[in-house]
């Protein structure tokens, strides 16, 4: 610690240079940061899925429906804890732009299947007495700033508006919030009896159902059991983990994670060689400097752990700056239309300061292999 | 000597002392050439997915959907009303009557190539006039699909990307097995990431009754719209919606080309600003190194206009062996490499091509050009203002 001076000194040498080499690390580490919450934001789903949790739906494709018996029928299967079925809305608000998910679900099993969404019992308790009832995410609710009890209008293309009507209405009986780190709360959730009696075409069909199995061990077995109870029926069933559901979506925009990589890759390639390139310059600047050290008795151990403090210093430098602004940036979240969940989460953000520390070493390895080997007498002869 | 003369002389001298300085001007020439890859690369995705989309949306081709939806899927039309929309004045005759065909959208699952996970395809099954109306479907392999049989059609696009749909294999879809029995193109357009069918065989196996979701009329002339247009919106019987087909497709893409270049311009744009600085800590280290020459020249009467210029000059010229580098590895790496994303208007995947343009390749090497100027700017204002006389004392 005692040579920190030094090593403070010899990058305030040439400040200009530090600083370009510092902004270049900073962009770097900006951009990795941001591309991990990129990638967090797209494989969303997958991330908060639960492992005891399945998903039912149509054999030949998501978009055909079930009957809303089947509700009934997986229950009996044993194994199974909770079965709840859910349907798209697609229900616009105003403005196709203002996107949000709408669901119709049936209240009690709904709740008991995704116990991440607690809602207080008077909201229960009201949802369940008000037949065109929802509840909405926190951050929906904040994003329109509506108050419970306002009265929500929105039109479907898909199911078209009730008989008569021109846009389905509906009441805010309450809001829910997550107790899953980056979960979800822009969604709203209606009662599926008051849609089912609205709704003109397609009566007594849901989309698909989410189940909670009694013991995850069993996920595998219980899926087989329910496929087999409805094989060669008209309605025919495919059961897979919710992990599973929500990453066969994001494996539909590409491979997120390959393309992400490959970027970074180049990215950080480019940083390294500027940053290469500025410790070897400051040592050659330095030749006569590092043979008086030597002369004084510094050793070769100590001349190279300066020099690789010195470019680890920068590294780490521009590393947190960057990484910190990334933070803060995907808190702000400014592609909300498209993808609700846009964080850095915190082993990424561990990883990028060990990346730092990774890129001032190599970095600065060659010119401090070199400042090492440096020959006393040759050193302070170069002028 | 004349200013010009000052500027070549000074130049030349500049760059041939670059090979000394080996390691800075290469990391700033591939700092340049790493932005310009990038860059090139992701416009190329959002280029080669627009033109997937739109390349083949002619403008005498109109398509009719139910009104209030935005996707043939959310849409439903009866055979009836299928029938008045053929009746429309504007619509060109064929032999068999008017060149309209009446279309199902639906998706089923395949499993992707790349990634071996199940992905939505579209299903489309169409009218007998289909190719008519379309113009441009062209037979690669196989035959057509004979009307009122479980055969399919595939896109070249969709054969590429999904697993099983070569000639002569057979899928199941629910209780049902179709053929493969023909590969078709259509210009490289969004009909390539479909697989076709007969539209009578098809709403059977979808219970789908006698309902179609959308018609698809060749007209006339490009001017005959207005004239099918207004025909539609003032008959009573029908409530519907006409677009442009290349109108229709633009509306469908725009989320999905929009986030993709949204991304990629902020990722180059950072990246710009990280060659930048690689750019400038270059040039500001070549000018420090080359202070006691610099002022000399200065000394001998060289203006400090030619020194900048010639400052300049390097780092242009730097910047672009990196772009040209950067920009002749995208196109060699990238130009028509197959991808395929999902749609989110339409839910299914649509493939496409990496397309690097020549726009696309001007364009990168303006940047490198003037990443260039910027980045040679500031050391070369430097270097004109050093004091002479204590600069040549300088070691």
């Amino acid at each position: 610690m005692k040579f920190l001076s030094l090593v403070i000194g010899n990058l305030k040498r040439k400040k200009l240079r530090t600083v370009l080499t510092v902004l270049s690390a900073f962009i770097a580490f900006l951009l990795f940061g941001l591309l991990c919450a990129l990638k967090e934001g797209l494989l969303a789903g997958v991330n908060i899925a639960d492992a005891d949790r399945l998903v039912v739906r149509n054999k030949i494709t998501l978009i055909q429906p079930l009957p809303v018996n089947y509700k009934n029928r997986i229950a009996t299967i044993p194994g199974v804890d909770a079965v709840a079925p859910l349907t798209w809305f697609g229900g616009i608000y105003q403005d196709p732009k203002n996107f949000f998910a709408t669901i119709p679900v049936d209240p009690e099993t709904f709740l008991d299947v995704y116990r991440e969404y607690p809602i207080s019992a008077e909201t229960k308790s009201e949802w369940l007495k008000t037949r065109n009832g929802a509840i909405v995410g926190e951050a929906l609710m904040k994003k329109f700033g509506w108050k419970v009890g306002d009265i929500i209008p929105l039109t479907s293309p898909i199911w078209g508006q009730p008989e008569g009507e021109s846009a389905w209405q509906f009441k805010i009986v309450g809001t829910y919030d997550t107790t899953k780190k980056g979960g979800d709360t822009s969604s709203m959730y209606f009662r599926w009896d008051y849609f089912d009696e609205g709704k003109v075409e397609q009566k007594g069909l849901i989309g698909w159902l989410t189940l909670r199995v009694k013991d995850k061990d069993q996920a595998t077995a219980v899926a087989k059991a329910i496929d087999a109870e409805f094989a060669n029926s008209p309605y025919e069933t495919v059961t897979e983990g919710e992990g599973a559901f929500a990453s066969s979506f994001a494996q539909q925009v590409g491979d997120i994670g390959t393309i992400v990589a490959g970027v970074v890759g180049a990215v950080f390639f480019t940083i390294l060689l500027v940053a290469g390139n500025t410790m070897s310059q400051s040592v050659r600047e330095r030749t006569e400097e590092i043979g008086v050290l030597k002369a004084m008795g510094f050793n070769n151990g100590l001349i190279l752990g300066l020099v690789l403090a010195e470019s680890c210093a920068i590294a780490l430098a521009g590393g947190l700056i960057g990484l910190a602004m990334a933070a803060v940036i995907s808190a702000a979240n400014p592609f909300a239309t498209v993808l609700p969940s846009f964080n850095l989460p915190d082993r990424d953000l561990i990883r990028g300061i060990i990346f730092a520390l990774v890129l001032g070493l190599v970095a600065g390895a060659i010119p401090a292999i070199q400042a090492m080997r440096l020959q006393i007498a040759t050193a302070l002869r170069r002028n | 000597m004349n200013w010009f003369t000052q500027i070549l002389s000074i130049s030349i001298f500049n760059l041939r002392a670059i090979p000394e300085r080996k390691g800075s001007a290469l990391s700033a020439a591939f700092g340049i050439a790493g932005v310009v890859l990038v860059l090139t690369a992701v416009l190329a995705i959002a280029e080669g997915f627009k033109k997937s989309v739109t390349a083949t949306g002619a403008p005498d081709v109109a398509v009719v959907l139910r009104s209030g939806s935005d996707s043939e899927m959310n849409s439903g039309l009866s055979r009836d009303e299928t029938r008045v929309i053929s009746d429309a004045p504007g619509i060109a005759r064929g032999k068999r009557g008017p060149l309209t065909s009446a279309e199902l959208f639906v998706i089923i699952d395949l499993p992707k190539r790349s990634t071996g996970t199940s992905a939505n395809v579209p299903l489309r099954g169409v009218g007998e006039n289909a190719y008519d109306v379309r113009g441009n479907i062209v037979l690669r392999e196989g035959r057509f699909f004979e009307a009122g049989k479980n055969e399919l059609i595939v896109g070249t696009g969709a054969a590429r990307a999904f697993a099983g749909l070569e000639v002569g294999k057979s899928i199941k879809i629910g209780p049902n097995t179709w053929q493969v029995v023909g590969l078709f193109t259509a210009d490289g357009g969004i009909a390539e990431s479909e697989i076709w069918t007969d539209a009578s065989v098809l709403q059977p196996a979808y219970n789908r009754g006698d309902t179609f979701q959308s018609v698809y009329a060749k007209l006339n002339s490009p001017g005959s719209f207005n004239e099918f247009k207004d025909a539609l919106s003032l008959n009573p019987q029908l409530k519907t919606k006409v677009e442009r087909l290349n109108e229709f497709y633009a509306a469908q893409t725009t989320m999905v080309s929009e986030f993709i270049s949204k991304i990629g311009v902020t990722i180059a744009s950072l990246m710009a600003c990280g060659a930048l600085f690689g750019a400038l800590n270059t040039m500001y280290g070549a000018v420090s190194a080359r202070t006691r020459e610099i002022s000399t020249l200065r000394a001998l009467g060289f203006g400090s206009g030619p020194v900048i210029i010639s400052v300049l000059a390097e780092s242009v010229v730097l910047a672009l062996i990196g772009g040209v580098l950067g920009a002749g590895i995208a196109w060699l790496a990238f130009d028509g490499y197959q991808a395929s994303t999902l749609n989110w208007a339409t839910f299914s995947q649509v493939t496409f091509a990496f397309a690097v343009t020549p726009q696309l390749l001007v364009q990168a090497i303006l940047w490198s050009i003037v990443l260039g100027l910027l980045g040679g700017i500031f050391p070369a204002i430097r270097a004109a203002r050093l004091p002479i006389a204590a600069a040549l004392r300088e070691t």
